[in-house]
């Protein structure tokens, strides 16, 4: 790419882009800035619980909006995206715990939480771009089956890699690493090189939720800007052109390779951001954070919240994060409650094989969640909140009609 | 120095091997034409010169320059524009980014802007879409958005392949007016056409390909009275 020659590029318009979008995208940030009042305020002051789960649902908004640019811009269908969140996991978990003491470089490594984002979202890209290499030939089914074997060999890596393995515990293995540490302000680089002393502000460490909150709500801001003026570039075009049809792209002058790996790479880079803040948030990191359900639950996020349209994707993904860590959890003792309400208690007692409606709405959690999801799809099949294009498509249809207004003008 | 040029070519595709030494040249300011009926590899000579099935023996020479082995994209910068068979236009996105990345090689904003008047003069109906999606358009609009985007990158030569194909009668005959036009702006141009009569009344030469090999070349005067060419392709 002669990119840095190129001159300020032309904004283009977004493309399929309504002002309603720009609406749900305003009434989306106002939300944000007063949930946590609102929170507080309905909790009665207890609101950390419920603020805690919103920075989390920020991690999943943040790997939606990533795997979009794959997807949903790029059209390339990638089932193993969990695998470069796992790197930007990881690489946080490595380069700021004490875990790399145990391995052969015998030396706790402790990075600032802001310099390893940056490191995170290149580890990931640079990831994204190995990943990309092999799979450029390869479109749909076969794409989707390539990374889908790298997401599992990601995790499986980060399992092996731990205690015993002849390359020396780097990961914890199983156990994966613990006692991460936390992000704090101001940000200076402690360890064996440098003390305290060299601290001019006290010490502000991330422990309530509200700081990841803010933190969480910021990543996500600059997230949606970055994937907004990407949308608009002429990569972003190019992203399109490829995904509509490669050979016209090609043809039209699209270098097709440099713009997929760039997509995966771009799209990883979200995710490793993602990974970071998620690891610094857990502090803890394991494999089995990052299994297959996590690449499809985003990719389901994606394709149910309006494939290529960025706020659909962001409330698909808020969406799905609620029934699935919310409504799901609850569902047991809400239908419980509602049948004791209506006069239906008796349901609630297990009699020989019915164990009682709450442990049996429990056992099918899932059966309600893959109803909800194609209950979703059938009545809106382009997504909760399509671009124009697709709306314009599902309409009008290709029309021969026009065929024949040219004939009686021409 | 002719063009483009076209030295012994093979071509694959896949395991097919579907051009047999094919040797052609094409002179600045020409329209050449290929007629050959269905798989006789019209459509793989087109894609060999612009990259997108290389070819395994032979030269293709831009200018005397082997761009036998160049990139798609790379050829489309050094001048020769594709419109691919079956219009191929990106269906879902507007018709305005259909010719922005028509463009997509070049820089200077204010000849994109010009090419863009200039495209819009050829197909006034392609101004009138211009928000509309793509794939929204009838065919035969798709066919003019396609040679639009097709020139947008302001190639030497274009390369057409079955501008025709599936239009209406009347579109046909507006279509190689507009062929017809274009060339005499200065666009050297290969056509491919199942439509043979019409081919070689609006080329200038012409060759005859069968089964992966040229058969039959010369003036388009010359084939039009041949007993083989008006037996084979035009139904005489």
């Amino acid at each position: 790419m002669k990119g840095a020659k190129e001159r300020a590029p032309k904004r283009l318009p977004l493309q399929g882009w309504t002002d309603r979008d720009t609406v749900i995208l305003r009434a989306l940030l106002v939300g944000a800035i007063l949930f946590p009042f609102f929170a507080t305020l309905v909790t009665g002051g207890s609101g950390g619980a419920l603020i805690n789960t919103a920075a989390d649902a920020g991690v999943y908004v943040l790997l939606a909006i990533g795997l979009n640019i794959v997807v949903g811009f790029a059209g390339l269908l990638d089932l193993g995206y969990a695998a470069f969140f796992a790197i930007g996991a990881y690489t946080y978990g490595m380069l700021a715990s004490g875990q790399l003491f145990g391995s052969p470089l015998h030396h706790e490594i402790h990075l600032p939480f802001w310099l390893l984002l940056f490191v995170g979202m290149f580890v990931a890209a640079g990831f994204g771009a190995i990943l990309g290499a092999p799979t450029l030939r390869l479109r749909g089914d076969y794409l989707a089956i390539v990374t889908l074997g790298f997401g599992e060999i990601v995790p499986s890596v980060f399992r092996y890699l731990g205690q015993g393995s002849v390359l020396g515990n780097w990961t914890g293995g199983v156990n994966g690493i613990a006692g991460i540490d936390p992000p704090s302000l101001p940000f200076g680089i402690s360890g064996p090189w440098s003390g305290e002393a060299l601290r001019f502000l006290p010490r502000f460490d991330f422990v309530d939720p509200i700081a990841y909150y803010v933190l969480m709500v910021i990543l996500v801001i600059v997230g949606v800007v970055a994937a907004t003026n990407l949308h608009r570039s002429r990569l972003g075009r190019a992203w399109m052109a490829v995904r509509e049809d490669e050979v016209a792209a090609a043809a039209t002058g699209v270098n097709t390779v440099a713009i997929k790996l760039l997509a995966f790479s771009i799209g990883a880079s979200f995710s490793g951001l993602a990974g970071t803040f998620y690891g610094a948030k857990l502090s803890l990191v394991s494999s089995e954070n990052f299994a297959f359900v996590v690449s499809v639950t985003i990719l389901i996020m994606v394709v149910l919240g309006g494939m290529g349209n960025i706020p659909g994707v962001i409330l698909g993904a808020l969406m799905i994060y609620y029934v699935l860590f919310n409504l799901l959890t609850n569902l047991p003792d809400l239908a419980a409650s509602f049948a004791s309400a209506i006069g239906l208690g008796f349901l609630n007692a297990s009699h020989g094989d019915w164990p009682g409606l709450h442990d049996e709405v429990q056992r099918m959690n899932f059966l309600i969640f893959g109803l909800i999801l194609v209950l979703v799809m059938l009545f809106r099949p382009q997504g909760l909140l399509p671009s124009r294009v697709r709306e314009q498509e599902l309409a009008k249809g290709v029309s021969e009609q026009a065929v024949f207004d040219l004939r009686e003008e021409g | 120095m002719a063009l483009l040029e076209l030295e012994n070519v093979d071509t694959y595709y896949g395991r097919v091997h579907a051009l047999h030494g094919i040797t052609l040249h094409i002179d600045e300011g020409e329209i050449v034409t290929l007629i050959g009926s269905n798989g006789a590899g019209k459509t793989t000579t087109l894609r060999t010169i612009s990259g997108l099935t290389p070819a395994a023996k032979g030269q293709v020479r831009l200018r005397g320059k082997d761009i036998t082995h160049v990139a798609p994209d790379e050829i489309v910068r050094l001048g020769i524009g594709h419109v691919p068979e079956g219009r191929r236009i990106f269906g879902r996105l507007t018709v305005r980014d259909n010719l922005f990345l028509g463009a997509f090689t070049r820089k200077d904003r204010e000849g994109i802007r010009r090419d863009q008047e200039h495209v819009f003069k050829l197909f006034p109906r392609v101004k009138e879409r211009l928000d509309q999606i793509g794939g929204t358009l009838s065919g035969g609009e798709q066919q003019m958005l396609a040679i639009g985007r097709g020139l947008m990158s302001r190639p030497r030569v274009l390369l057409l392949d079955e501008p025709s194909l599936g239009l209406a009668p009347i579109l046909v005959d507006q279509i190689f007016d507009i062929i017809r036009d274009i060339n005499q702006e200065g666009t050297t141009i290969l056509l491919i056409e199942q439509n043979a009569a019409k081919a070689l009344a609006v080329a200038n030469r012409g060759y005859v390909l069968e089964t992966g090999r040229i058969v039959k070349e010369g003036p388009t005067s010359t084939l039009l009275e041949s007993p083989d060419v008006q037996k084979a392709y035009l139904g005489i």
